[in-house]
């Protein structure tokens, strides 16, 4: 039986990590995920969870403890945005490439410069390629929801990848919503106990974790993590099934909203994707054939799934909240585009980069979005794939 | 109430307009309602002027944007009136509720083009007849509870007598005038 609850992004977060227990928590506070580290220290000061929390001196030292601890045999958790996660590049690579089944929240921030403090999401999109399965959040009920199927999915033993949990800085994680909770005891059985099979703190077993790997082995290493990112699929649908079962939400690898019938649609993550559903609510209302692709699983990617799911359409839309100045589109774009033409799927597609540094994105902008789509199908043409939604000065 | 009500809330940084929306969140939550209690965040210092939004249905809310236009919008100092164009969007169908001691003829003035509801409230006589200190936020939580007709006033009084007990369990001491204000507010908010 769930709980009716009404709490922010970051204190749904908060919450899981309470409800998870984990071993060790080490964090440095950033906006906007400060909060997450400040509740849980409570937790921890109040004696709600057993957890070693470790104030480290920055993010760096944060996601070096968080390898440490899980390489030791603990369940290591940290949270972080934007400039603290570029301050952690180095070591998010080596969590990764040591397998180690780390769980993160990251709450979307512009990563610097100039600085912002507001939401995008090219923190994420900085470390789409470093080995790491990401999951994307409308909302604080699906920030806690994949905070609460990551332990299972990451340390899988056909998996053993860390994992992170984005959600959208300040408008969903300073945003008091309603919710709904699980007791803590449903979680705790639902999350099991981490039993690694290989750890540093094994003295039957004894073990060094990451020395030097020389020509002879690092592919082979890297195609194991490849090979690992592909069994996260299979993982990430058996776990949300379960879940399905056991809380009635269900999640798959992204949502299709009105989709199955649409003529036109757009792709999007995060919480712009709650706006765009009210969009299509009402295009519906005026007969427009409106529909969303909300992806959740950005990692590992659902190429073929994606592909399969927009084939039947007339047009498609999809939004960056990063642009990867690149002069030809951002990341989300780049996947989907190639995820069709290897499938073999031709749909007119068009790129917005959309919401940088906390840009509000607007019921308007996204109705503007369908009706650029209405005068592609009409009248059969991409002029510019690679566009901005909200921008002063638009297409000057 | 409409299926959704959106309030756009303006304050100052220190003047508890974002507290307000919250509290205001959680009441609407306690009566059974989907809710949204956001501010925008923007470099916050003291008396700099800041938003804050509330969503209010009976059914799940999804949009994730700011509130363009609203039903109610709630000023919590008047100063704002020459500064912020507080009425931008606001539907006409719904009513600006203001803390202030100005006559019906200089808000009139002030809020040139707009030909909605008007309701005024002074909160710093109640706050400090009620509180002894000036925190407007107490009593334009009521008002705007009042005008827009989110819950009775009953409702309000109960719920926030939990929520003060909550809220200041350090400070028991400043509860009673914390209802006090709001009790006083409900009776003293008045359309112009």
């Amino acid at each position: 039986m769930s709980i009716r609850e009404r709490l922010s992004g970051n204190e749904a977060t908060a919450m899981a990590m309470k409800q998870i227990n984990p071993d060790v928590v080490a964090a440095f506070p950033i906006t906007p995920s400060t909060e997450i580290p400040q509740y849980f220290s409570t937790f921890v000061a109040n004696g709600d969870v057993d957890t070693e929390f470790v104030a480290v001196e920055s993010e760096h030292s944060a996601m070096s403890a968080t390898i440490g601890a899980e390489a030791a045999g603990a369940r290591a958790m940290t949270a972080t945005s934007a400039n603290g996660l570029s301050l952690m590049w180095e070591m998010i690579y080596i969590a990764s490439s040591l397998r180690l089944p780390i769980v993160m929240a990251l709450v979307n921030r512009a990563v610097s410069g100039p600085l912002n403090i507001h939401n995008d999401h090219s923190d994420a999109m900085g470390v789409r390629d470093a080995g790491w399965i990401m999951l994307f959040s409308e909302n604080n009920q699906e920030a806690y929801d994949n905070m609460l199927m990551a332990h299972r999915i990451a340390e899988h033993k056909d998996v053993l990848l860390p994992i992170m949990i984005c959600q959208d800085g300040f408008i969903t994680s300073h945003s008091i919503e309603n919710i709904e909770l699980e007791s803590d005891e449903d979680v705790k059985k639902f999350v099991g106990k981490y039993k690694p099979e290989h750890y540093l703190l094994n003295d039957k077993e004894p073990i060094a974790v990451g020395p030097l790997d020389v020509q002879a082995y690092l592919f082979e290493h890297k195609a194991q993590q490849a090979e690992a990112m592909k069994n996260a699929k299979k993982v990430i649908k058996e776990v949300s099934e379960e879940f399905e079962k056991w809380t009635g939400r269900k999640y798959e690898f992204f949502e299709k909203y009105k989709l199955d019938d649409a003529e036109i649609a757009i792709v999007c993550m995060n919480s712009t994707a709650g706006t765009t559903k009210a969009v299509v609510d009402e295009l519906r209302n005026k007969g427009v054939k409106a529909g969303l692709l909300k992806v959740r699983m950005f990692r590992p990617f659902p190429a073929e799934e994606i592909a399969e799911a927009l084939a039947g359409l007339k047009a498609v839309a999809v939004l960056d909240k990063a642009d990867s100045l690149n002069a030809a589109g951002g990341a989300l774009f780049e996947d989907i585009t190639s995820a069709m033409y290897v499938n073999q799927k031709n749909v007119p597609m068009v790129n917005y980069v959309y919401g940088i540094g906390g840009r509000d994105t607007t019921e308007k902008q996204i109705e503007s979005v369908y009706s650029d789509l209405e005068k592609i199908v009409k009248e059969g043409k991409i002029e510019n794939p690679y566009r901005y939604l909200g921008l002063r000065r638009e297409e000057n | 109430m409409n299926d959704l009500i959106e309030i756009r809330w303006h304050g100052r940084g220190g003047q508890g307009a974002k507290t307000a929306s919250l509290l205001l969140a959680d009441a609407a939550f306690n009566t059974g309602k989907y809710i949204q209690g956001f501010p925008e965040y923007g470099p916050e210092r003291m008396g700099a002027p800041l938003t804050a939004y509330n969503r209010i249905s009976e059914k799940p809310i999804t949009i994730h944007s700011n509130i363009y236009e609203p039903d109610y919008v709630v000023v919590v100092d008047d100063t704002l009136l020459t500064s912020v164009p507080v009425t931008d969007g606001l539907k006409e169908s719904g009513a600006i509720v203001i803390n202030t001691t100005k006559t019906p003829e200089e808000l009139r003035k002030l809020l040139k083009g707009y030909n909605g509801n008007i309701y005024t409230i002074d909160a710093k006589k109640v706050s400090l007849e009620t509180l002894g200190k000036y925190f407007p936020n107490t009593p334009m939580l009521a008002a705007i509870v009042k005008v827009a007709g989110i819950m009775t006033d009953e409702e309000l009084l109960d719920d926030m007598k939990k929520s003060f007990k909550h809220k200041f369990a350090k400070k028991p001491e400043v509860i009673d005038g914390n209802m006090k204000a709001l009790e006083m507010a409900l009776k003293e908010v008045k359309k112009i």
